[in-house]
Parts: structure tokens; C-alpha cells; sequence
């Protein structure tokens, strides 16, 4: 795959939560190997598009989805499609961390245990890589057998994202992924994201523009469950097309 | 001002009020039963038996209504966590995102819940008399396994439900089939898992009504499911309506033994639930 074809590319999603039209005919193609991020005020449908992308979305009461969503030209919505393929594809970030009830280690080796039968060496060896690549190893390997619970919460979250990457996935999804953490934390994931996209498309829901800005390549912005703008980050920032972009940038959307 | 001060007083007092009620309570029943049974609280009682004479306050014990009660209860609690784990993870984790079924299903529970006794106890003997069977430990079983079932299906699911929904997402967006992001949780919420046996053991082995006609009594230790079991509630009941004195004082001793397991089932729960809540989250 060449870095010009989108990776995940929507076609004409519409998502209804009861009676509420969440998002309204979207149409984007997400690329390869960048970071993109999804921005916009709080209510407007970006968390609802990012679980659109690995059918997240399916377990909320009463959704009612039409439209495509094509994940390396594979429609995730088409019936026979088999979702804990689809699901395996893209590791999620989420808000705040949400440790395996399980020990360090094995919230790493989840993954990899639900996919197959990995050899004990093999695992052992895994482990330690999702776990240098987090940065965390120094800080855990002494511990690997301790609850995960016990991390302070920025190493919770970096655990999450080791046990994600743990299952191979060409995506990474953050949802507001750095809104619980501290400022060092955050930094911490911010780089990595931006380490990690040398090898993995990103796709970033987050509120803060400035963290948009450092680690985006493009931003799509959000408003009342439509795309209003979408382009390379300093366009959108700095010289946004849409008077709705304009106003949400300089803060008067919130 | 004052007024504030007066109301903050008067609800203060209500509630320290209430909860020395209910604290008093407890005291009250458990002294009773201690003092009226510590007396007749004999080896006997609980290694033996009732003899030939046991009811008119002669030789044996009350063994055969403990060897009962905990089959019964035990064997209830086993047969309704089989069915009602199920049915908690299918209501939380299958159709979660159909509200109208699954709060019809929440509905129906709760009915179930509410139904005295009695009428699992009628319930049960009706099936047995279309079966052809007789009073029984099987019977009775069924009977309180009925009994318990809505009890275990609403602890588990008002458990499952404090799992927050991220962790189940976590275990699923890892690629995690249904079943394999439920067992995440149920490892979650294996301590409140010891809080719904606790619950269920207890309603179990304390009800009188539902084992009357479906498991009978006998005065010898059921060896086979077939065979009619006696039970620690009716053997108070039993004992408590007889106009011996010696009698009566055993029924406070039976009524004794049965706070005593019911302590003993809830000090071994208290124990799992801190052993297992290690690696539980949040």
C-alpha cells in the first residue's frame, strides 16, 4: 500500500442514536501512515465517528448506521464482514485507561493469547517490545506480575496503548487519550504518537486545538454532527477555509 | 441561620435513631436466640440425629436439618449460578444495545423477585405431582433454585452494570469476541459474584415455605436425591410448636446452628471478596 491510498476511507456514513441524527452524511478518507485529527466542539459526533471506525459503536442502545466504512477497501459494515478481524486491525486509546483487571504482564499478552497460542518465550519476548516501545519497560520490569491497577495513571495509559500495539494493528484510534493525564504524561503520549506514526496510521479525537496543531499532520473539523473542514493542519489552523472553523479556532465555539 | 442548624440536628438525630434500631435489633434477635438456645446447645445436637424419643425431648440432634439445609441450599446455589450467570452476561453483554428487551427481561426479574415463596414451593410440588414424584432433596432443590434465581440474575447484573463499559470496549476493540470481553469482566466482578452467593445461600437456607411440600421432612441424612430431606427452618418450626419445654429450647438451639452457618457462609465470602479484588479496576 502506497501512502496515497486512504486508509480508512467513509462513504456517506449517517449514525442515529434513538431519534437523534448524530452524524450527517460524512464522507473522508483517512490517510496512510499520518496523523489526523478529529476536532470540534463537545456533542458534535467526533467520539461517535472514531467507534464508527472499529464498530465500537455497534454496543450503544438503539443505533441505527448506514453508509460505508472501508478499512483497506474493506467495507467493516458489510454483513459478512468479521469484526474481530476488523477490530484486531486498530488499537484504541481511550479516554481514561482502563487496565485488564490483570497483571501487567498479562495485559499485554491479552491480545496475543485470544489470537493464537504463543509460545511462552515467544510471549515473554513480546512483551518487553510493546513495552520499550511505550516506554515503560524500565519502569515495570521489575513488577511484570504486579496488578496493572497499581500504575500511576499515565502508565496506565501507556500500558492500554503496549496492549494495543501488542496485537499488531496498522491504526491507532485515541479518544481524548491524554484528557486524564498529567502534563508530563501527556507529552509522553504525544510523542509516541508521532514516533508511531513511522508504522501506524493515527487517528486522534481530541479537544485541544493546540495538541491537534503539535501532533497532526491533518485535521478534520467537526460541528453538529457534519464535516465542515478538513485539511493539512497549518491550512486549517492558521488559514481555515469555513467561517465555522474560523470562529471555532479563534475560541468562540466551545 | 438557625433554622439550618435545627434541621441538621433534628435529621442527624433521626438517622443515628434509626441506625441504633436496626443495630438493636440485631442484638436483640441474636441474644435471644443465644440465650434461649446456649442451654440446649449440646455435641448431640449437631452430631446426631433425632432418636426415638427426640421429640419429646428424649436422645438426638438435629444433624439430619444441617446435612438438609446445606444440601439443599448448597446444591441451589451451584444449579442457580449455572443458569443466572448467563443470563446476566446475555442481558449486559448480548443485548446491551436493545434497552427494550433488556430492561423487559430486568422487569420480569424483579417480578420473579418479588413472588413470596410460597408460590415456588406450589410451583414445585405441582411439577412433581405431574411427574409422579414424591418430596425429595431433588424437589426441594429445584424448589429453591427457583427461589434464588431472580435473586442471583438482579445481583450480577446490577453488578456487571458498575463495570464501566470502556473495559468491555477495551477487551473488544483488541479483538476480543463477546464472550471473551465478558469473561474480562467477570474476572472484574468476580467479588461481587461471592456477594450474589451470599445473598442467594442465605434467602435459600432460610426459607421454610418453598421446601415444605417439596422436599418433606425426614429425620435420617438424605443418601439419595429421591429421598425426602429435612431442613434447619422446619425443624424450628417443628420443634418450636411443641408444647415441651425441652423441645422449645432446641428449636432456639437449631435457630442458633442456622446463624451460625449463615455467619460462617458470610465470613468465607468477606474472605474471597478481599482475596480477589487485587487486580480488580477503579
Amino acid at each position: 500500500m502506497t501512502n496515497t491510498t486512504p486508509h480508512i476511507s467513509v462513504q456517506d456514513l449517517n449514525v442515529h442514536i434513538g431519534n437523534q441524527h448524530i452524524l450527517k452524511n460524512i464522507s473522508i478518507d483517512i490517510p496512510n501512515k499520518k496523523v489526523t485529527s478529529i476536532i470540534g466542539p463537545s456533542g458534535c459526533g467526533k467520539t461517535t465517528l472514531l467507534k464508527s471506525f472499529n464498530r465500537l459503536l455497534d454496543n450503544t442502545a438503539d443505533v441505527k448506521i448506514t453508509g460505508k466504512v472501508l478499512v483497506d477497501g474493506e467495507d467493516i459494515y458489510d454483513p459478512n464482514a468479521e469484526i474481530t478481524h476488523i477490530r484486531k486491525k486498530m488499537g484504541l486509546l481511550s479516554q481514561r485507561p482502563y487496565p485488564l483487571p490483570m497483571s501487567i504482564y498479562d495485559n499485554v499478552a491479552y491480545g496475543p493469547r485470544i489470537h493464537g497460542n504463543p509460545k511462552k518465550k515467544d510471549l515473554d519476548i513480546l512483551v518487553e517490545q510493546q513495552l520499550r516501545a511505550t516506554g515503560l519497560w524500565g519502569e515495570v520490569k521489575d513488577r511484570l506480575n504486579a496488578s496493572a491497577t497499581r500504575l500511576s495513571i499515565g502508565q496506565q495509559q501507556r500500558l492500554c496503548l503496549a496492549r494495543g500495539l501488542a496485537v499488531n494493528p496498522e491504526i491507532i484510534l485515541g479518544d481524548e487519550s491524554t484528557s486524564a493525564l498529567d502534563p508530563v504524561s501527556t507529552n509522553i503520549i504525544e510523542n509516541l504518537f508521532i514516533e508511531l506514526k513511522e508504522k501506524y496510521s493515527i487517528v486522534l479525537v481530541t479537544h485541544i486545538l493546540r495538541q491537534a496543531a503539535r501532533v497532526s499532520d491533518y485535521i478534520i473539523f467537526v460541528y453538529m454532527g457534519e464535516i465542515i473542514e478538513y485539511g493539512p493542519t497549518k491550512e486549517l489552523l492558521h488559514n481555515p477555509k469555513e467561517k465555522l472553523t474560523q470562529e471555532y479556532v479563534k475560541g468562540y465555539i466551545v | 441561620m438557625i433554622k439550618r442548624k435545627i434541621e441538621e440536628y433534628f435529621f442527624k438525630t433521626l438517622m443515628i435513631l434509626a441506625t441504633i434500631i436496626v443495630v438493636g435489633s440485631f442484638f436483640l434477635i441474636v441474644g435471644t436466640i443465644f440465650s434461649k438456645g446456649l442451654p440446649y446447645m449440646t455435641l448431640d445436637m449437631v452430631t446426631k440425629v433425632p432418636g426415638g424419643g427426640f421429640y419429646i425431648g428424649k436422645e438426638g440432634g438435629v444433624l439430619n436439618a444441617i446435612i438438609g439445609s446445606l444440601y439443599i441450599a448448597g446444591g441451589a446455589t451451584v444449579l442457580g449460578l449455572i443458569i443466572s450467570i448467563p443470563v446476566a452476561i446475555y442481558i449486559n453483554m448480548y443485548l446491551n444495545n436493545k434497552n427494550f428487551i433488556s430492561n423487559l427481561l430486568r422487569t420480569v426479574f424483579d417480578v420473579l423477585f418479588g413472588i413470596p415463596s410460597i408460590v415456588y414451593g406450589a410451583f414445585g410440588f405441582l411439577i412433581m405431582v405431574y411427574f409422579g414424584l414424591r418430596a425429595s432433596l431433588l424437589g426441594g432443590t429445584i424448589a429453591v433454585t427457583l427461589l434464588i434465581i431472580p435473586v442471583l440474575v438482579r445481583t450480577l447484573d446490577e453488578v456487571i452494570r458498575t463495570v464501566p463499559g470502556e473495559l468491555r470496549d477495551a477487551a473488544l476493540s483488541l479483538g476480543a469476541t463477546r464472550w471473551e470481553a465478558a469473561k474480562v469482566v467477570l474476572r472484574q466482578i468476580r467479588p461481587g459474584i461471592y456477594t450474589a452467593i451470599l445473598l442467594a445461600f442465605g434467602r435459600g437456607i432460610g426459607d421454610v415455605a418453598s421446601v415444605l411440600f417439596t422436599a418433606g421432612f425426614s429425620d435420617n441424612i438424605p443418601t439419595s436425591l429421591h429421598e425426602p430431606a429435612a431442613t434447619l427452618p422446619l425443624a424450628i418450626f417443628f420443634q418450636l410448636g411443641s408444647p415441651i419445654a425441652e423441645v422449645q429450647g432446641r428449636a432456639y438451639a437449631s435457630a442458633l446452628i442456622l446463624t451460625i452457618v449463615v455467619l460462617i457462609i458470610t465470613l468465607l465470602s468477606e474472605l474471597l471478596i478481599k482475596k480477589f479484588s487485587k487486580h480488580k479496576i477503579g
